[in-house]
């Protein structure tokens, strides 16, 4: 499955052999990828098939869940980030992450960055940190002048991309990103599509998008999830390459039907 | 409606099944009345004997106290005052005088000390409001017959004087302000235990416990604490804060010993003991307020890297805190009107100084309610009558302000 | 952002930093949570030791205990049953008149009234059940008594007896019961009741004949918390049910039930280690032994409901 050999360490987050369990029920299996160093890596396939809880296993918020258990390793910078000496506070400092529904904190803009840095220990120019994250996340401009509001009395995209802009805020090394755009109008999405953009160049990203056209157009690579086997119940990545290459000559039939939307 | 074709094998019995509906329509709303009936009776009942007429003869007849041909009641404060230092003991008069030196009462105050110590009315009878409002001519001729030297007087036992006084064994003159303050000195500690101890327990088991055995046992007995009859914890008190932790609850170890009481039978006591009483009710009401914090919070803040105890004190807990605080003053409520267990404790039976440390003897509100009502005389079931709407006013006013709370700070979500 | 630009080398190690103000926070918080085991723990064991103590005391054996009738502490007599009926007499009465008005409004307000009516009746629900129980002991002596007396004739009814005590224990218990079989009623689907409405039936015999079975075991939960709570229940008791022992079940006549024996022997000054002190132990474990069987049959019944309709 995997195409892409040349291993120098421009792999940010590697699987191995990875099944996550709630409980009894073993949701993803046998799941093996490497995620690229400053690219985007799409996670598509249909509902239900452990997207999100495969996310969730790259910085353990798959523990806040009751009954959560993994098998096999998530290799984050050659360090297995579920070691028994590992703090899953630390993993969620370098590994970021944004929600399917927009959350900032019930507190005003300027806070929502504020708190996470302080959490840290920033002691730097807070108001520095705060317009910095604010322009890379591409809301600078419409929230400069009402800082001091509730986050929540943004739009649904503002408040999409002050998520982002909080998640920056901290300089993580990745940003999951669980179909972020999901609860948003095709303008909002468009932004934050075009502010991955932007991010790449300083991040990794990993997005979990329903939207076909939005991992075509805004990832470089591309893992398809399925559920697989006979009468099982746990989601796999059925094939995983270049996004070029899983939306024009997929080598899994599965896959192309789906990308085709000729599914189910 | 349309009539229905009869099928057969099937009796058309539609009307008959109406009529039943319609009747037990009119049963079950029957018992909600008989329900609502019920509250307005008991209000009813108690204000009921809360105002009306009282009949009073004076200890000592007031024309005895005409002085130089003077009445006493167009006496001078001067000469009303010369009055009291001539017939109280000097030690009572100038324990008086050492309240609030007669030079500075109005004569109104000093006639009002006059009555209380010198003519000392007796209650002879009492009327409820409803033969006062009703009759009050035959209560008139049945004074004039039977007690011609009494007077009448329409009276309301619940009086700002009512709240202020202090407990006294005259009827007339009796007060609240005792057992208020006792009531409030209790609540203190209560709240000082329950409070803190109750909002851990809650962040504990939500945001902490993981799913095992432990986590589970602590949950069950949570919710079975809370069914737990509140005498049970009145005999628990009385065994742990009155007799084995004497030397702290009666203020021993630390040379505070009130001399009055040293038998741990304290406000600190009774306090904990009603702490232990509502710890329950606050730990289940403050886990249903944190679990109301939605998901979504959490996990923005864990998901930029916050620890547990950052996450708790920094968004779950300010979102939960209106919550939080209508169930605490719920169950304050609760500990507020509780008797039994504090009777248990051990509350006084007669006490007239006001509690003024931790180690004080205490009586409260409910229990003064108790002790009134269970004597014979009318008269005390008129004071507690009088006790009583002073607690409700009290209650309610907690309760609606509970419920501002949940409707002010209602989710933000 | 000095620190937080440096912090980027990858080689930074992810391994757990000492958090020592965390530490501490937890051992607080378990501690909290554990507080509540030492109650119970302390129930049991305080109860149990002077328990223990009073079977101990000369003439004191288990045995004719739950034998005899007579429980006169001052000639040694310790039989429970004279506690017990009376105990039992008021619980049955109160049940009596809870249960079936209890379930009349719990339907009336769950199937029949509008929406608004049942938001007006609800806090005079709350407002019924937040009165303190020494209120509904006044109300007993002041109001139901007299009005008994005058009903069967006071030279039927004695002054204190456990009619009047057991009738008002019902009204206390009423909102309790309501308020719990509501919640049980509110919880079955709506899809049930359609289905019902669909075959034509009438809003009576959706009522009875399917919402109320459905909602069965949350009623008998919503029934034994009541009974756990008359027997518990105190104050009113010790206003109206009258002073002293009495083996009887004339409810016309006083007497006195477990709690109320307990508040009359403990209002004085009781001093420790006396035959007295340790009686209210004996019968304050056996107390708490009852209504605790009794919450867990409730909890266990509550818990089975649940998991059908969730
Ligand atoms: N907290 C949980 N507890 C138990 N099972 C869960 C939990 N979350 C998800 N699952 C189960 O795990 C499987 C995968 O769920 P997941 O949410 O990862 O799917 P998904 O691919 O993200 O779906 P969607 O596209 O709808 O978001 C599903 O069968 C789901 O029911
Ligand atoms: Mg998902």
């Amino acid at each position: 499955m995997m195409t892409n050999n040349n291993s120098e360490p421009k792999y940010v987050i590697e699987t191995q052999d990875l099944e996550i369990y709630y409980g009894d029920f073993k949701a993803v299996t046998n799941v093996n990828m490497k995620i690229e160093h400053n690219k985007i890596t799409a996670i598509i396939g249909p509902s239900g098939c452990g997207k999100s809880t495969l996310l969730r296993a790259f910085n353990r918020m798959n523990e806040l869940y009751a009954g959560t258990s993994i098998k096999g390793n998530v290799i984050f910078n050659g360090q297995d980030i579920y070691a028994k000496e590992v703090d899953p506070v630390e993993v969620r400092y370098r590994i970021g992450m944004v929600f399917q529904k927009p959350n900032p904190f019930p507190k005003s803009i300027y806070e929502n960055i504020a708190w996470t840095a302080r959490i840290h220990g920033y002691k730097g120019n807070m108001d520095e940190l705060v317009e910095s994250s604010l322009q890379q996340a591409a809301l600078w401009d419409e929230v400069k002048d009402k800082l001091h509001q509730s986050g929540l009395s943004l739009s649904g995209g503002q408040q999409q991309r002050l998520c982002i802009a909080r998640a920056i805020s901290i300089k993580p090394e990745v940003i999951l990103m669980d179909e972020p755009a999901s609860a948003l109008d095709p303008i909002a999405t468009l932004k934050i599509e075009e502010l991955m953009q932007e991010l790449k160049k300083n991040y990794t990203i990993t997005i979990v998008t329903h939207n076909m056209q939005q991992a075509a157009r805004a990832s470089d690579y591309t893992a398809m999830m399925m559920l697989s086997g006979e009468g099982e119940r746990s989601g796999t990545v059925i094939e995983f390459d270049e996004t070029k290459k899983i939306f024009t000559r997929p080598s899994d039939k599965r896959t192309e039907d789906y990308v085709t939307g000729r599914f189910g | 409606m349309k009539e229905k074709a009869v099928v057969q094998g099937f009796a058309n019995n539609l009307d008959w099944r109406n009529r039943k509906g319609v009747f037990w329509h009119v049963i079950f709303q029957a018992s909600t009345i008989v329900g609502i009936i019920t509250l307005i009776t008991l209000i009813f009942n108690v204000i009921d004997s809360a105002f009306g007429y009282v009949a009073y003869e004076a200890r000592v007849d007031p024309d005895t106290l005409t002085m130089n041909g003077i009445p006493l009641e167009e006496q001078s404060k001067e000469q009303l005052v010369e009055l009291l230092q001539s017939t109280l003991s000097s030690g009572a008069y100038n324990k008086l005088n050492n309240e609030k030196s007669f030079e500075d009462r109005s004569r109104e105050e000093v006639f009002q000390v006059i009555v209380e110590r010198i003519i000392r009315p007796k209650v002879v009878r009492v009327w409820d409001l409803w033969p006062s409002l009703t009759q009050a001519d035959e209560i008139r001729a049945t004074v004039a017959q039977d007690f011609p030297k009494a007077e009448l007087d329409f009276v309301s036992w619940l009086t700002r004087d009512f709240v202020t006084r202090p407990q006294t064994s005259e009827p007339l003159t009796a007060g609240v302000r005792t057992a208020i303050l006792g009531s409030l000195w209790t609540i203190f500690f209560t709240i000082l235990l329950a409070f803190p101890i109750g909002v851990g327990a809650a962040i504990y088991l939500e945001e902490y416990a993981s799913d095992n055995w432990l986590n589970r046992v602590i949950q069950t007995n949570i919710n079975n604490l809370a069914g737990v009859p509140s005498i049970v914890y009145g005999i628990l008190g009385l065994a742990i804060f009155v007799r084995t932790l004497e030397p702290l609850t009666s203020g021993k170890l630390f040379g505070l010993v009130d001399l009055t009481t040293a038998n741990g039978r304290t406000v600190l006591s009774a306090g904990l003991t009603l702490g232990l009483l509502v710890l329950p009710i606050i730990i289940i009401n403050a886990q249903e307020a944190i679990r109301a914090v939605p998901r979504s919070l959490r996990n923005a803040s864990y998901g930029v890297g916050a620890t547990k105890w950052q996450t708790v004190w920094s968004h779950i807990l300010p979102n939960a805190m209106p919550g939080i605080l209508t169930g605490t003053i719920l169950a304050i409520s609760r500990a507020i009107g509780e008797t039994a267990p504090l009777v248990v404790v051990g509350a006084s039976t007669a006490i007239s100084f006001d509690p003024s440390s931790p180690f004080s003897k205490f009586t409260t509100l409910p229990i003064q309610i108790y002790q009134w009502t269970a004597r014979p005389q009318a008269e005390f079931q008129s004071l507690a009558a009088a006790a009583i709407l002073v607690l409700l006013i009290l209650l309610l006013s907690l309760n609606a302000s509970a419920v501002l709370l949940r409707n002010r700070f209602s989710r933000r979500f | 952002m000095a620190e937080l630009t440096e912090k980027k080398l990858s080689t930074m190690s992810l391994r757990r930093r000492p958090r020592w103000g965390e530490t501490i926070i937890q051992g607080l918080l378990f501690f909290s949570g554990f507080f509540s085991i030492f109650i119970t723990f302390g129930i049991v064991y305080e109860l149990g030791k002077e328990a223990l103590l009073f079977f101990q005391m000369p003439g004191v054996d288990l045995l004719s205990t739950i034998t005899t009738t007579e429980w006169k502490p001052h000639v040694n007599k310790f039989g429970i049953w004279p506690l017990l009926t009376s105990t039992l007499l008021t619980s049955t009465i109160a049940m009596t008149i809870a249960i079936p008005l209890g379930m009349s409004v719990a339907i009336y307000l769950s199937e029949y009234a509008s929406p608004r009516v049942r938001s007006t009746l609800k806090p005079i629900l709350e407002v019924l059940a937040g009165i303190p129980t020494i209120v509904y002991g006044y109300f007993a002596l002041t109001f139901m008594t007299p009005l008994l007396r005058q009903i069967f004739g006071s030279d039927v009814v004695q002054i204190y007896n456990t009619a009047s005590a057991g009738l008002v224990m019902g009204i206390l218990i009423l909102p309790l019961i309501t308020s719990m079989t509501e919640d049980s009623l509110s919880a079955v689907p709506r899809s049930l009741r359609e289905a019902a409405y669909g075959m034509g039936a009438t809003k009576l015999e959706v009522a009875v004949q399917i919402v109320v079975p459905a909602a069965l075991s949350g009623i008998a939960a919503a029934i034994i918390v009541g009974i756990s709570r008359a027997i518990g229940e105190t104050m009113i008791v010790a206003v109206a049910a009258g002073a002293g022992p009495n083996f009887t079940l004339n409810p016309f006549i006083g007497a006195e039930t477990i709690t109320g024996h307990i508040v009359r022997i403990s209002g004085g000054d009781l001093s420790y280690d006396s035959i007295d002190y340790n009686s209210i132990f004996a019968l304050g474990l056996f107390l708490f032994l009852t209504t605790l069987v009794l919450n867990i049959i409730s909890q266990a019944i509550v818990r089975r409901f649940r998991e059908v309709y969730e």
